[in-house]
C-alpha cells in the first residue's frame, strides 16, 4: 500500500539535494563567474590584479558549473565555414609533376620526350611523343603510387593513373580524396582553434560539422567580421627572391617568375621567383615589436633548418633585395644589408599596432591548410542578449507564479505539494544543464517556461485519478495508491512521445533549436521524476502523519 | 471552495456532431493548404537566404528614410520594419532590415553589409546594428530541407511507438491528428504572414509533441475502457473516456497557456513568433486530440476482443454506425 522503503526516501531526497546544490551557482551568476575565471587564471600561474579576492567570492567547495549561455543571450559571433577541400587536391596534383617527369625522363629511351598538358586543376595529364610506349610509361607512373593512410581506405593507393590515346592522366583516387579531405579540415580546425586561443576570448565553441564545414562560436566578441579577420586570412608567408618590380599585373614574369602586387603601394608590382627561400611553415616564433624607428613591426625567429636556409641565401645575396610576401602579396622588398646568420629578423611594414599584433598571431598559429568559404554568419550584440535573459527572467517569474497559484486553487493541499515538486523541477533543469554543461539559448528559455506549463501534466493526471477513485467510493489510502498505478501508464506513454520529438530535434537541430531541444528533453525527464517520486513521497509522507479518514482533492 | 474549470461529471457527447467537426476540420485543412499555396509562407533568412539587421536607435524611426538610404546600394528585395515591445524604453527604436540573399554569392559578403550600415549611420548617427544575421543560399536550402525530415521523422517515430504501445487505428488517429496540427499551423503563419524560421520548426515540433500528450491520455483511457467496459458501443466508449479525462485535458492546457501567454507578453520580440506557434498549436492540439484523432478512431473502429483474435462480434466493420 502507501510504503516507500528508506533507502527509497533517501535516495529520492538526495537526487533531489544533489540537483539544487548543483543549481545554486547559477543563482549567482556574475560571482561564480569571476570566481571561475579568477581560479582558472591562478592555476595557470597568475596572481595579483585582486584575483585572489575574487577567486574567494564563492567558497571552492562549492559546486561551480554553470549553465552556459549561448550566443543569443551573451552576444557574440557565429560562423559556419566550409574548408575548400579542392584547394588542396591542386596543390597535391600539381607537386607530382617533377616526379613524374624526372621518373619518365629516366626512361627516356622507350618513351620518347614529355611534356606536361594544359588540364583541369584535378588532374596532370603528360604527353609523351612515342605513343606505343603509354602502358609502360602509365606503369611506370603508377608506381609512385603510396597507400592510403587512413582507416576506410585500407588496401587503395592514392593515385589513378590512367592513358588517353598518347597522355597520361594522373588524379587522387577517391579514397585518397576522403583521407586528405579529413586531415584537411582536421588541420583546419586545428589551426583555428590556435588563433582564437591566441586571441583569449572564453570558451569559443569550434566544433566540425559533417564532412568539410567548421562552425565557430565566440561569445562576447564583437562581431563576425572582427571574427572572420582573426581567422580568415590564410597568412602564407613566404620570403621569395626579387627579380624586378613592374608596373602592371600583366607584365612578362618570365619562366618560374610570379608577378606578385604590393600591399600598400597602389599600383607596384613586384616580379618574383616562385620558389621561396623560407616559408612561414618554418617559423617557430613570432612577435609583436617595433623598429628601430619606433614604428610597429613583427620580429620572427626560424627553426634551425629555416635560419640555415635563411643565413645562407643572406650571406649569398647582400645587396640584393628579397620580398617577405603574405597571402601573395608582398609586405617589404628589402635589400639584405648583411649576413643574417641567427634565423631571426623583422618585418616592417606600414602597420599600426593591431595590424602587427594580430600578424603576429597568424604567424604563430601557422597556415589554413585551405581556403574557407563562409555560408552563414551571424553577430548578436550583449545588450540584446542581455534584454533577453531579462524579458525571459521576468517570464519564466510570471509563468512561475501563475501556474502555482492556479495548482494551489485547484488542489488545494494536494496543489501545494505539486507546487513544492515543480520549484524541486525548475532546479532540478538547472542542475541538469550545469552539469552536463548544457547551453542555455533564448529558445531554451522558452522550453523551461513550457515544462513549468506542462510539468504539473504528471500531476494533475494522477489527481484527475485520486479524485475519481474517491468518488467511486475508495478509502483515502486505496484512492491515492490506485491513482498513482492508474496513471502511470498515460503519464509514461505521453511523455515518451513528447521525448521523442525532443530526441529528434536535438538530432537534426543546431545551436538555438538544440538549446531548446536540451531544456525540454531535460524537463520531460525532471517532470517524470518529480511527479512519480518526489510529489508522491510528499503525499505519502503528509498521509502517514495526518491520516486523514477523506481526501480532500 | 476548489476552482474546477470543468463539473464533477460531465456528459457531453463529442460525436453527436461528427460530420460538422470533421467537416470544419477539414475545411481548416483545405483553407491552410490553399493559403500556404497561394499567399506561400513569409520565410526568415534561415529558410531562403540573405541578412537581416536588428538596428536601435534613441531617434524615432522614419522607415521611408531608412529605404530611401539603403535604395542606391541595390540590393534587390529589401523589407523594413519597425518593431514594438512592452518591453522596450521610451527611446529604444528598434527595427528589423532584411537583404534578400545576393545573386551568385554563396558566401555572404562584409561589404554589403558594411555599406548598409554607412547609409543607416547617415540617416540615424546614433543607430547601433545590435543584430547581424546572414546566411547564405546553400546552407539555407539545407535547413528547409532537415527542417522537414525532422517534421516527418517525428510523425514516423511516433507513429511506429503508438502502433506499438496500442493498436495501429489509434496510430492513424493520432497522426491524423498531428498533421491536422502542423497544417493548421503552417497555415495560421501564412495567413498573418508571421516570420516563419527555424525556431518555428522547433515551436511545430513541440506542437506535435503536445498534441501527441493529449490524445495519448485519451487513448489510454479509451484502451483501458474498452477492457472494462466489453459490451459497451465504441461510440460510448470514447465519449466516456473524453469525459472522464476532459478535467485533465483543461487543466494542463491552461497551466501551459498560462506560461507560454506570460513569455507571450513578456518575453521580448524575438521568441515571439514562436511563443504564438505554441499557443495557437496548444489551442489546435487539444481540439484536434477529441475531435480528429477520437473521430478518425471511430470511424476506423477498434479490435475489441483480445482474448478471441477472429471474433464475429466486435471486427472493425461492426462498430461503424455512421
Amino acid at each position: 500500500m502507501l510504503q516507500i522503503d528508506l533507502w527509497k526516501r533517501v535516495l529520492i531526497w538526495s537526487l533531489c539535494a544533489l540537483g539544487l546544490i548543483m543549481a545554486l551557482p547559477n543563482g549567482f551568476y556574475p560571482r561564480v563567474e569571476a570566481h571561475n575565471d579568477a581560479t582558472a587564471s591562478l592555476e595557470a600561474g597568475f596572481s595579483g590584479n585582486g584575483l585572489e579576492e575574487q577567486a574567494a567570492m564563492w567558497p571552492n567547495w562549492m559546486p561551480s558549473a554553470l549553465v552556459n549561455l549561448g550566443l543569443d543571450l551573451r552576444g557574440g559571433a557565429h560562423l559556419l565555414a566550409e574548408v575548400q577541400v579542392e584547394d588542396v587536391y591542386e596543390t597535391r596534383i600539381k607537386a607530382l609533376w617533377p616526379e613524374v617527369r624526372n621518373l619518365l625522363r629516366a626512361e627516356r629511351a622507350t618513351v620518347g620526350t614529355i611534356r606536361l598538358q594544359p588540364s583541369d586543376v584535378s588532374e596532370l595529364r603528360v604527353k609523351i611523343s612515342n605513343r606505343d610506349a603509354i602502358q609502360e610509361a602509365a606503369t611506370l607512373v603508377r608506381g609512385l603510387a603510396q597507400p592510403v593512410v587512413s582507416l576506410t581506405g585500407a588496401g587503395t593507393t592514392d593515385l589513378v593513373v590512367t592513358t588517353e590515346g598518347d597522355e597520361i592522366v594522373v588524379t587522387l583516387s577517391d579514397a585518397e580524396k576522403l583521407a586528405t579531405d579529413e586531415r584537411t579540415v582536421q588541420q583546419a580546425l586545428e589551426i583555428i582553434r590556435r588563433r582564437i586561443d591566441e586571441v583569449g576570448t572564453r570558451e569559443p565553441t569550434i566544433q566540425r560539422q559533417g564532412a568539410d564545414r567548421i562552425l565557430i562560436q565566440v561569445p562576447g566578441i564583437g562581431s563576425a567580421s572582427e571574427l572572420k579577420d582573426i581567422i580568415g586570412t590564410t597568412a602564407q608567408l613566404t620570403f621569395n627572391p626579387v627579380v624586378g618590380r613592374a608596373g602592371s599585373a600583366d607584365a612578362a614574369a618570365g619562366a618560374g617568375n610570379e608577378v606578385v602586387p604590393s600591399l600598400d603601394e597602389e599600383g607596384v608590382y613586384y616580379i618574383l621567383e616562385s620558389a621561396h627561400v623560407v616559408s612561414g611553415e618554418e617559423l617557430v616564433d613570432a612577435q609583436p615589436s617595433f623598429d628601430q624607428n619606433g614604428r610597429p613591426a613583427v620580429s620572427f625567429r626560424f627553426n634551425p633548418s629555416g635560419a640555415r636556409k635563411f643565413g645562407d641565401y643572406t650571406a649569398e645575396n647582400i645587396g640584393s633585395p628579397f620580398a617577405i610576401v603574405l597571402d601573395s602579396e608582398v609586405i617589404s622588398a628589402p635589400v639584405i644589408q648583411s649576413h643574417i646568420p641567427g634565423g631571426s629578423g623583422i618585418i616592417t611594414g606600414n602597420f599600426s599596432v593591431e595590424e602587427s599584433t594580430n600578424l603576429a598571431v597568424l604567424l604563430r598559429a601557422g597556415a589554413l591548410p585551405a581556403g574557407l568559404n563562409f555560408l552563414e554568419e551571424r553577430t548578436i550584440g550583449p545588450e540584446l542578449g542581455q534584454d533577453s535573459i531579462e524579458a525571459g527572467r521576468i517570464a519564466c517569474i510570471v509563468a512561475f507564479a501563475g501556474v502555482l497559484v492556479f495548482m494551489f486553487l485547484s488542489y488545494g493541499t494536494f496543489g501545494l505539494f505539486a507546487n513544492i515538486a515543480l520549484i524541486i523541477n525548475v532546479g532540478l533543469i538547472f542542475g541538469l544543464l550545469s552539469m552536463v554543461g548544457a547551453t542555455l539559448t533564448l529558445p531554451g528559455i522558452a522550453g523551461i517556461v513550457l515544462t513549468i506549463g506542462m510539468a504539473v501534466d504528471a500531476n494533475v493526471l494522477v489527481f484527475e485519478r485520486i479524485r475519481e477513485e474517491v468518488k467511486a467510493g475508495r478509502g483515502p489510502a486505496r484512492a491515492i495508491d490506485l491513482g498513482y498505478e492508474k496513471a502511470l501508464s498515460a503519464i509514461v506513454d505521453a511523455n515518451i512521445t513528447t521525448f521523442i520529438t525532443a530526441v529528434i530535434l536535438f538530432a537534426m537541430g543546431s545551436g538555438p533549436v538544440r538549446g531548446f531541444a536540451i531544456t525540454l528533453g531535460l524537463g520531460i525527464l525532471t517532470s517524470v521524476f518529480t511527479a512519480i517520486y518526489v510529489t508522491r513521497l510528499i503525499v505519502v509522507m503528509w498521509f502517514e502523519r495526518r491520516r486523514p479518514k477523506t481526501l480532500e482533492v | 471552495m476548489r476552482l474546477r474549470l470543468v463539473p464533477q461529471e460531465t456528459k457531453i457527447d463529442f460525436f453527436g456532431k461528427t460530420k460538422l467537426s470533421l467537416g470544419f476540420s477539414g475545411l481548416m485543412v483545405v483553407l491552410s493548404v490553399v493559403f500556404f499555396f497561394v499567399q506561400g509562407l513569409n520565410f526568415g533568412i534561415d529558410f531562403r537566404g540573405g541578412t537581416t539587421i536588428r538596428t536601435e536607435s534613441a531617434q524615432t524611426v522614419e522607415v521611408g528614410a531608412y529605404r530611401t538610404a539603403i535604395e542606391p546600394l541595390n540590393l534587390g528585395d529589401v523589407s523594413i520594419t519597425e518593431v514594438f515591445d512592452p518591453n522596450f524604453d521610451d527611446d529604444q527604436n528598434v527595427t528589423m532590415i532584411r537583404i534578400q540573399a545576393q545573386d551568385g554569392q554563396e558566401a555572404v559578403t562584409a561589404d554589403v553589409i558594411r555599406n548598409v550600415e554607412v547609409a543607416l549611420q547617415g540617416v540615424a548617427p546614433d543607430i547601433t546594428f545590435v543584430s547581424v544575421e546572414s546566411v547564405g543560399p546553400k546552407v539555407s536550402g539545407e535547413l528547409i530541407q532537415t527542417a522537414v525530415i525532422a517534421v516527418l521523422l517525428a510523425i514516423g517515430a511516433v507513429l511506429v511507438y503508438i502502433w506499438l504501445r496500442f493498436e495501429w487505428q489509434f496510430a492513424v488517429g493520432a497522426v491524423a491528428a498531428l498533421v491536422h496540427d502542423v497544417v493548421l499551423t503552417i497555415g495560421v503563419f501564412s495567413i498573418v504572414q508571421i516570420r516563419f524560421d527555424l525556431a518555428i520548426i522547433a515551436a511545430l515540433l513541440t506542437i506535435v509533441g503536445y498534441s501527441l500528450n493529449d490524445t495519448v491520455v485519451v487513448f489510454d483511457r479509451v484502451r483501458e475502457n474498452l477492457r472494462k467496459f466489453k459490451k459497451l458501443e465504441l461510440k460510448e466508449v470514447l465519449n466516456l473516456s473524453i469525459n472522464e479525462t476532459l478535467a485533465r485535458t483543461m487543466m494542463t492546457s491552461v497551466t501551459t497557456l498560462l506560461a507560454l501567454i506570460a513569455l507571450f507578453v513578456l518575453g521580448g520580440d524575438v521568441i515571439r513568433g514562436f511563443v504564438f506557434a505554441m499557443i495557437w498549436g496548444v489551442v489546435v492540439g487539444t481540439y484536434s486530440s477529441v475531435f480528429v484523432a477520437s473521430t478518425v478512431l471511430l470511424k476506423l473502429g477498434v479490435k475489441r476482443d483480445w482474448s478471441k483474435p477472429d471474433a464475429t462480434v466486435g471486427n472493425q466493420f461492426s462498430n461503424i454506425d455512421a
